[in-house]
């Protein structure tokens, strides 16, 4: 392939962010200077196009640099890793975080997210415009920054030979002032400590120390491997399978029937990939854990590698966590400097696409391409990073495949529903006085966490996030289970239990649906492309009154609806109509 | 010729249900494969035989019993004992609204009669969601001699991405670039073709199934009135320039040559062609003489 670059070149300082990743090019076949023996002689070729999943490392590098991705810049990437321009060009459009046009060094990210609307995010991005003129310049609306608990947030961020960032919450307009004046940024945001009788996953949150490998020794950390070693593949995938535990990142499958599959898979290498994605609106769960309990998160990664035969691990996390990312990669140093982790991980960050926790979206943002979902069949298990089999597992499920190690898949499946086995953490935000993590055993009904986390005058509750639903107030004494919220046509999905009292304007929530899964649909297929677009202009036509037949658009938006939840590649788009329909029909948010 | 040659092994047949009735086809053939052994005139937007199926158009999916989504036919392999529908409610559904979502966006007024025809079928009314909402309108692109982009006909079926890439040409001189509705079809940084890597193949005029890539001479004929097909000839020829023997298809009218493509089932091409064959036409028609 010959790479054909019109952009002029790029500047030392991003040929240095780049050349900081990749190392210095070997000939001008990668990128360098020409010398005599390149007119005759080409190699490398191979090599070169092989790294070519290191794209969006290569591109958070020249961001972290220059605060946006220059053509030069890219171009220079694209000679290095051997990539045609047009296509890295397509790859930097689909993720938010990357800029393409100039910009500062600093940029500010402000959520307007639902939780952080309930906590007032509207008058603070008002007033912002008001003194910043329009998002997208010196200051940015963001989707969800996963701190819902601590509403409402922000994400600062510095570029430079020093990048810093930093997630903020609860922030305010005097802050924003400050930062955006070039003043010291406020402490980062942690957590909201739980408040649960006995936690159980959450034991030792609090109590450790996130950042040396000592203390979680002291906690008992390390045993579940040492376990596993001990006993082997075979009977830790017995174990699992036995504690009957279904995955936590919103598919609800079980978890021993995957890593069976993944371990038999025939094909070499096997990869390990733990989801720390997290991107759904109103969750944080996984941030918590990564952010107060990375060794663990750690542990459960080595010993499905160990049970399931995987090669190589990775860990994408979503780049608004840098906290969170700073941690884990802290922990598997650390870990595997003192020979613990034999296992090889390796950390990605997003690029601000909500698409790529989706599985098989996340292989394509690992393999340096856009995060289009892949059609399945093929499964990941059979076909997946890289066409290899792989085991994608979330940030909680690994989590609780420590426990079910040590104490056995019988004594975990003890706690909880007969098919919801263990516990699981909910993210309880907007009008709660509590807010935060609550670990409940399976079954436990919602009235009972939302009296905890501190709900009154409860309208509505939207549990699972935006793919999940709407929940009216009969229906709070639902039990927390998968079979529970399933015979009620709801969903746990994330976790997040996102509660709206009865001052909340629901129209304004259904909207911001609306435009979530227009902004994050990945534009791949027509049902969800175009779907979206049409139920966020219907939505939007109904709530301004226009059109006066309210009838006819409810009509429009389930015919819509039913064409996304039947014909769309991915779980986005079949789930992007399900919190508005639940609105329209069971909280008649609009009397239609 | 007494060597043994190697030619695969034998295909099993794999029996399955499609409406009722039971058929059997090769192991690794698609629905779609089977649906068109059976006569069954199934749409499709995005699929070609001769490139990789992306399915990402979805008007050709079908109910598979056991399936919570509905799956498209166009790359989802036959399994023995599949009962499939193709003629259900969901199905006639999903296919409308895909339609009705397209056709709302993106002009489809140069879609083969054959796209017309399914719209009829399915009832497709893209008019519904009203007059006030956003499409892909914009102006065309001229910025060569050779072909147009009017990408406010494109459906964003990838076909012209994949010809331009590995599926033939392996120039990747286009691609998929923004997210969502924003998504597009473009070079890098929007760049015109004569600074992008395009080689002028034409093989993405060749699969785009829209109008939006088309031959600059027809283009012109279309905006000046006299493009007129039922007034064109073909005329099949082997490419003169080199020796590979690409076969031609040679679109004239009124004694000009309008358009040039390849059989998609040629042996030699599979429809697609180079720069000679598809542009290197003009001193046929000798057009300075003729004046
Ligand atoms: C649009 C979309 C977004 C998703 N985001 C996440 C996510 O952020 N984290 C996650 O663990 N799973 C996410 N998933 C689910 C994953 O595809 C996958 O099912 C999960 O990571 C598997 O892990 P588990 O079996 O441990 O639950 C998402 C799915 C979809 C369709
Ligand atoms: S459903 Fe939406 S997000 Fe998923 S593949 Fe289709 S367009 Fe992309
Ligand atoms: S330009 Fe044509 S071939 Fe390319 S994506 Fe659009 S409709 Fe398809
Ligand atoms: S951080 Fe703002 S809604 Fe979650
Ligand atoms: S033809 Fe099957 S999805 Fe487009």
């Amino acid at each position: 392939m010959d790479i054909r670059t019109t952009g002029g070149p790029a500047t030392a300082e991003e040929m240095a962010a780049v050349d900081g990743l990749l190392g210095e090019p070997e000939s001008l076949w990668e990128g360098g200077e020409r010398r005599a023996s390149d007119d005759h002689l080409a190699y490398g070729g191979r090599a070169t196009r092989s790294r070519r999943h290191l794209l969006l490392p290569v591109l958070h590098a020249i961001q972290d640099r220059s605060g946006w991705v220059s053509r030069g810049a890219l171009e220079y990437a694209c000679r290095r890793l051997s990539i045609p321009p047009a296509e890295a060009y397509g790859v930097v459009s689909f993720y938010a975080r990357f800029g393409l046009q100039p910009r500062g060094a600093l940029s500010l990210h402000v959520c307007d997210d639902i939780a952080c609307k309930c906590s007032g995010a509207e008058e603070l991005c008002a007033a912002l415009e008001n003194a910043h003129g329009p998002s997208g310049v010196v200051w940015h609306r963001s989707p969800c920054l996963g701190l819902c608990d601590r509403a409402p947030a922000a994400l600062v961020e510095r570029a430079g030979m020093q990048h810093k960032d930093r997630q903020i919450a609860p922030f305010t307009l005097a802050q924003a002032e400050s930062i955006l004046g070039g003043g010291a940024w406020p402490e980062p945001a942690t957590y909201s400590m739980p408040r649960q009788a006995q936690p159980k996953l959450l034991r030792r949150i609090g109590a450790v120390d996130p950042e040396s490998l000592e203390s979680y020794r002291l906690h008992g950390g390390f045993t579940a491997l040492g376990r596993a070693e001990v006993i082997g593949s075979d009977a830790v995938i017995r174990e699992i399978t036995e504690s009957r535990l279904l995955g936590r990142g919103g598919a609800a499958f079980p978890t021993g029937r995957k890593w069976e599959s993944v371990a038999k898979a025939a094909a070499r290498p096997h990869y390990l990939v733990c989801n720390a994605d997290e991107s759904e609106p109103g969750t944080f769960k996984d941030r918590v854990l990564m952010e107060n309990d990375p060794f663990a998160i750690v542990e459960g990664m080595a010993i499905a590698a160990l049970a399931t035969g995987c090669e190589k691990g990775f860990l994408y996390v979503r780049t608004e966590y840098p906290l969170a990312r700073r941690r884990i990669e802290n922990a598997i140093a650390q870990a595997r400097a003192q020979g613990i982790l034999k296992l090889e991980i390796e950390v990605r960050r997003g690029a601000g696409a909500y698409i790529c926790g989706e599985e098989t979206a996340l292989f394509n943002s690992i393999e340096g391409k856009r995060g289009e979902p892949r059609n399945k069949p093929p499964f990941p298990v059979d076909v997946g990073l890289f066409g290899k089999p792989t085991l994608v597992n979330n940030v909680e499920t690994l989590l609780n495949v420590v426990d079910i190690v040590v104490e056995g898949g019988a004594s975990f499946a003890a706690t909880g529903t007969k098919d919801s086995t263990g516990t699981r953490l909910f993210c309880a935000s907007g009008h709660v006085t509590r807010p935060g993590i609550y670990e409940v055993a399976m079954g436990t009904p919602l009235r009972a966490l939302l009296d905890t986390a501190g709900a009154r005058k409860v309208q509505a509750v939207l549990l699972g996030g935006a793919a999940g639903s709407f929940l009216t107030p009969d229906q709070i004494d639902v039990p927390l289970s998968f079979e529970g919220t399933r015979a009620i046509g709801a969903t746990l999905g994330s976790g997040a239990v996102l509660v709206f009292d009865d001052t909340a304007d629901m129209k304004q929530v259904l909207l911001r649906i609306a435009r979530f899964f227009r902004d994050e649909s990945c534009g791949q297929c027509v049902p969800c492309r175009v779907g979206t677009k049409r139920q966020e202009e219907i939505l939007e036509r109904m709530l301004g009154g226009r059109d006066g037949d309210g009838r006819s658009d409810v009509l429009l938006l389930s015919d819509i609806a039913q064409a996304m939840r039947d014909a769309s590649i991915c779980g986005l788009g079949q789930t992007a109509a399900n919190a508005i329909a639940s609105g329209l029909t069971q909280l008649k948010v609009l009397n239609v | 010729m007494s060597e043994a040659v190697f030619v695969g092994l034998p295909r099993r047949l794999v029996k399955l249900t499609i409406d009722g009735r039971e058929f059997e086809v090769a192991e690794g053939s698609t629905i779609l494969d089977a649906c068109r052994r059976m006569q069954i005139d199934t749409p499709t937007l995005c699929q070609l035989d001769n490139l990789t199926p992306v399915n990402v158009c979805r008007v050709c999916v079908v109910e598979v019993e056991g399936s919570r989504v509905l799956v498209p036919a166009c790359s989802r392999k036959v399994e023995a004992g599949m009962k499939v529908q193709t003629d259900s409610d969901r199905v006639r559904h999903s296919r409308r609204l895909v339609l009705e979502l397209l056709a709302s966006s993106v002009d489809m007024s140069l879609c083969s009669p054959q796209v017309h025809a399914w719209m009829g079928r399915y009832g497709a009314t893209p008019s519904r969601f009203g007059d006030q909402v956003a499409t892909a309108a914009q102006p065309v692109k001229i910025d060569n001699d050779l072909y147009v982009r009017d990408y406010s006909r494109c459906i964003l079926c990838y076909k012209c991405v994949e010809a331009c890439g590995v599926d033939a040409q392996n120039t990747f001189a286009i691609g998929v670039v923004g997210r969502g509705f924003d998504a597009h079809i473009s070079t890098e940084f929007d760049t015109p073709l004569p600074d992008s890597a395009c080689v002028y193949c034409g093989n993405c005029i060749g699969v785009c199934p829209t109008g939006a890539l088309m031959f600059k001479s027809e283009h012109e004929m279309r905006a000046a009135g006299t493009w007129d097909e039922s007034r064109q000839k073909v005329t099949e020829t082997v490419c003169p320039y080199c020796g590979v023997g690409c076969m031609l298809e040679l679109h004239v009218q009124d004694n000009s040559i309008v358009k040039v493509t390849s059989p998609l089932d040629h042996s030699v091409t599979s429809g697609h062609l180079c720069v000679k064959g598809r542009f290197g036409f003009e001193f046929v028609q000798r057009r300075e003489a003729k004046r």
